[in-house]
């Protein structure tokens, strides 16, 4: 009996069984928040706050937001539950009043694989109005002056385009503003990621839209526009004084440059292959030989009026001549605006040229290169016998209204953050240049920007993939650290999904 | 016997093992409660595992052992650069064990040993951040072993027999670190096989060159346990991945190494006696988990690179009064695993067993056997770094400790 005794003893052993690290991180203090409070942590931003990827948002790109991932590192430093408007389902998609307003997520199926929307109807109906708050207030398509809209979060402004139907789902009332539904949390911490939208609806839409420098009236806006640099100064500001209104201390993060992605780098310029009859046949007088042969003559005029000079003629000349050859790399033919307007001389002598490496053709554009505009005719081939439109391409000119936009806008950024102490820029613009500069890399992975296969970029070409704002997530963990003073642990970019294949 | 084998097996179907490497030292109550010694150590039927020679030296004509410890173990896991934490499910684990010895006249002894030598069950969280290299991993090995014994002189004794394993895997791990279903489950494979049969032997000597005095050796040979056409369960596939995971069969072998045993026990005092054991087990035999596919998987190499490890026990028994018998012991367990293969399915570092028991004797035939380890381990910031993504090392690192107790009770019975 003595035994029973004996054992009722090394029972009471077992519990005693749990190892014990003896400097655990489970430990109170052992990463430090440093000079920040993490306990409310907010995030406000466009698509890229909210997860937004493969064209769409959808749960398990929630799950990989950047601020998402924040938050759970920040959970080791005091940081609260962060919460999100999360959708039904990983279909993607949207629907209002039961019909789609937006189209389920891209996957890589087929064979041989490509990319495709996912089977299936969306179940995320907008008009299902979720119980908020929310502490990722990332709004797909938000540009900044729409953070200060009390229209933005009204279900009946979604068919004219002044509601968003992401914030209408999220919004605490129909004429609530994204910034006053982040205030009214009350944030100790906040992250603010905005503007890119500002430039990049125009880039994307292959520059259909206007410049609006010089027009400081939003409402006047088309939905492609680029917005005023200087609307986009006092907005920012705004947005800034609000988020540190009540002492929260954030970071705010740069534009990177919209071409660096690759909805603008995937396809080449020059993608055509012609052998030597077809070339010749392309260069001949009943074909671009006419035009080539009608600028010359064109400019000539042109020139003998004086209404432009023989230099300038001479250049647009060599821009607007159209040459094939028998090769694998003929440019594109492409419509350009830009270029001098010779149809009251001549309604054939439209505004096109061959495509250089200064333009960007579209990703959307790559399924219709090399087709058929005319069903049947051969000589209707796309990019080729008829012109890329302007939705098609971002060309050079329109390029450099983007770059001049993204410069003025991130002077601003970097002029307010600097001018607030508890404010903190992250250099996003940098990082993502080296992404498109041979990669970023770290735990045993690199991300690239090549399409569908870098890695860094979901299936949309624009968005970043799980990986990829695990990689940003990162970024801004390192610049938390260094600039608050505080310890937080950062994320394994190796253990992140990249291209979902179905 | 046919019937009490596959109550044994039955018993066992159900249990899970613990292991130092996979070797689990909890071959006999009596001899764990004195830190595992028994190669020079003259007893019970324990000595069919320890040393098959001693059981010459037995009293009685039959003598049997039957034993059973419950095994708690748990790992935590912690990585600092990214915040992880992790820890092993502690699940009971019950290492079985039992022994009959027969004299059949003065100089020839017989016996039979059913014991559970090698085994791992290690279950991470699903998915945690190791799961690329396990999930979950479940070894068993049960070793039948009939023996003879040829006594050769009062001084001398000879004994041996050969050694039919049975042994079984599961093991499930992801595929890699991100492969993921359009959902966003992980991919991952579970491989399985049941009723592996394997052969090995074992041999001993025991000298007495004066009273009170006894000197041992064991050897015991290696096994190689070999799943041939094993089950390979690949789930979370992506159905448009170009690679073919179907579910499929898999070849994959592990080796149970060699080991040989020395020591000594000296009776004194009366009621004392004291043993040592020096263990060497021939790890190094063990240099690569190769589990090959039979579809696009291929062939999945992780290297092991075990060294040879060694093991010092020392153990001391107390005849306390008539019936108690108080037993007490260390040992010094050296891990077989190095640096840069620290892998979390056998997490394991050098450690030190502390043992104690006893057996209260109910009447002359019958006692009662408890015992009690307590396995210590020092916390130890270690890595696998031959994990390849792409091509390239992918370490995996981070600070594990582990620990671990056993109580145990047994009977022994002479006639």
């Amino acid at each position: 009996m003595k035994n029973i005794k004996y054992i009722a003893i090394m029972a009471l052993g077992l519990v005693a069984c749990e190892p014990e690290l003896d400097n655990s991180i489970e430990d109170a203090g052992f990463y430090s928040a440093g000079t920040a409070d993490f306990s409310n942590f907010v995030s406000v931003g466009n698509s890229l706050t909210a997860g937004y990827a493969d064209g769409t948002v959808y749960l398990e790109g929630q799950r990989y937001s950047y601020p998402n991932i924040l938050a759970d590192k920040f959970s080791h430093v005091g940081g609260g539950l962060f919460t999100q408007p999360l959708v039904n389902d990983n279909l993607g998609g949207l629907t209002l009043g039961g019909s789609l307003i937006a189209d389920t997520r891209l996957v890589l199926t087929g064979n041989p694989l490509g990319p495709d929307n996912l089977a299936g109807t969306p179940t995320t109906e907008i008009s299902n109005i979720l119980i908020g708050p929310f502490n990722n207030v990332g709004v797909p398509g938000a540009k900044s002056f729409h953070l200060l809209s009390d229209s933005y979060g009204d279900i009946s402004g979604v068919a004219t385009g002044t509601a968003n139907p992401y914030f209408v789902r999220m919004a605490s009332s129909s004429s609530a503003t994204m910034l006053g539904d982040a205030i009214a949390q009350n944030p100790t911490f906040f992250s603010l990621w905005i503007g890119n939208n500002d430039i990049l609806s125009f880039a994307t839409s292959g520059g259909v839209g206007i410049d609006q420098t010089g027009n400081l009236n939003a409402a006047t806006y088309g939905g492609n526009d680029i917005t005023d640099p200087t609307l986009f100064h006092g907005t920012y500001d705004a947005i800034l004084s609000g988020l540190t209104t009540n002492g929260a201390k954030g970071v705010v993060m740069n534009l990177p440059s919209v071409t660096s992605i690759p909805y603008f780098t995937t396809v080449p310029h020059n993608p055509i292959p012609l052998d030597a009859a077809t070339a010749g046949f392309l260069n001949s007088a009943s074909a671009y030989g006419a035009y080539n042969a009608g600028i010359q003559g064109a400019f000539a005029y042109l020139v003998s009026i004086s209404a432009i000079s023989a230099a300038d003629a001479n250049l647009e000349i060599a821009k607007r001549t159209i040459v094939f050859s028998e090769s694998e790399d003929n440019s594109l033919v492409i419509m350009d605006e830009n270029l001098t307007d010779l149809t009251g001389i001549s309604p054939l002598l439209i505004s096109m040229r061959q495509a250089t490496d200064a333009d960007f053709i579209l990703l959307t554009t790559l399924p219709v290169i090399g087709t058929l505009a005319v069903e049947g005719d051969p000589t209707s081939v796309i990019g080729v016998g008829v012109p890329l439109n302007d939705s098609q391409v971002l060309t050079e000119s329109e390029v450099t209204m983007v770059a001049n936009a993204q410069t003025a806008y991130n002077n601003s950024i970097s002029m307010l953050a600097a001018a607030n102490d508890d404010v903190v820029l992250v250099d996003v613009k940098t990082a993502m240049e080296r992404l498109a500069n041979g990669g970023l890399s770290s735990n045993g992975v690199t991300i690239t920007d090549e399409y569908a296969t870098g890695g860094g970029f979901s299936l949309d070409g624009v968005h970043p993939s799980a990986r990829g704002y695990a990689f940003i997530a990162n970024i801004v963990l390192e610049r938390i650290n260094t600039e608050f003073n505080a310890t937080i642990p950062v994320t394994n970019t190796g253990n992140y999904p990249t291209t979902y294949i179905d | 016997m046919k019937k009490l084998l596959s109550f044994v097996l039955f018993f066992l179907a159900g249990s899970t093992l613990y292991a130092g490497g996979y070797r689990v030292s909890i071959q006999g109550q009596k001899q764990l409660a004195m830190g595992h010694t028994g190669v020079a150590v003259i007893s019970s039927a324990e000595s069919v595992f320890f040393n098959p020679a001693s059981i010459s030296f037995l009293d009685g004509k039959m003598n049997f052992s039957l034993g059973v410890s419950g095994i708690i173990a748990e790992t935590k896991f912690e990585n600092k650069e990214f915040g992880d934490t992790n820890s092993t499910e502690s699940g009971l684990a019950t290492p079985f064990n039992f022994y009959a010895t027969y004299k059949a006249n003065d100089w020839l002894s017989f016996g039979l040993g059913i014991y559970t030598p090698y085994g791992s069950s290690v279950e991470w969280e699903k998915d945690w951040s190791g799961s690329h290299l396990v999930n979950d991993i479940d070894l068993k090995a049960i070793f039948v072993q009939p023996t003879v014994a040829v006594k050769i002189s009062d001084k001398l004794s000879i004994g041996g027999g050969p050694i039919y394993v049975n042994g079984s895997v599961n093991f499930n791990k992801n595929l890699n670190r991100s492969l993921v279903d359009v959902n966003g489950n992980r991919t991952n494979v579970t491989v399985e096989q049941k009723n592996i049969s394997a052969w090995g032997y074992t041999f001993g000597v025991m000298l007495k060159p004066i009273e009170k005095l006894n000197i041992g050796f064991n050897y015991r040979s290696k096994v190689i346990v070999k799943a041939e056409n094993g089950d390979a369960d690949f789930q979370n596939v992506p159905s448009n991945l170009p690679n073919n995971l179907a579910d499929g069969n898999f070849d994959a072998e592990l080796p149970l190494p060699a080991e040989i045993t020395v020591g000594l026990s000296y009776e004194f005092c009366d009621k004392f006696l004291f043993a040592f054991d020096y263990n060497f087990a021939q790890w190094s035999e063990y240099e690569a988990l190769v589990v090959e596919f039979d579809n696009d998987a291929g062939v999945s190499t992780s290297p092991r690179n075990y060294k040879d490890a060694e093991t010092y026990r020392l153990g001391l028994q107390y005849e306390a009064t008539k019936k108690i018998t108080v037993r007490t012991g260390v040992y010094f367990d050296q891990s077989p695993v190095q640096d840069g293969y620290f892998a979390p399915e056998t997490p394991r570092n050098d450690s030190v067993g502390y043992t104690g028991g006893l057996s209260y004797k109910v009447n002359d035939k019958l006692s009662i056997d408890a015992s009690f380890l307590y396995l210590h381990f020092e916390e130890i910031d270690n890595s696998y770094d031959h994990y390849q993504e792409g091509g390239q090392n992918v370490p995996f690192s981070g600070t594990y400790k582990s620990s671990v107790i056993a109580p145990g009770i047994g009977l022994s019975y002479k006639l």
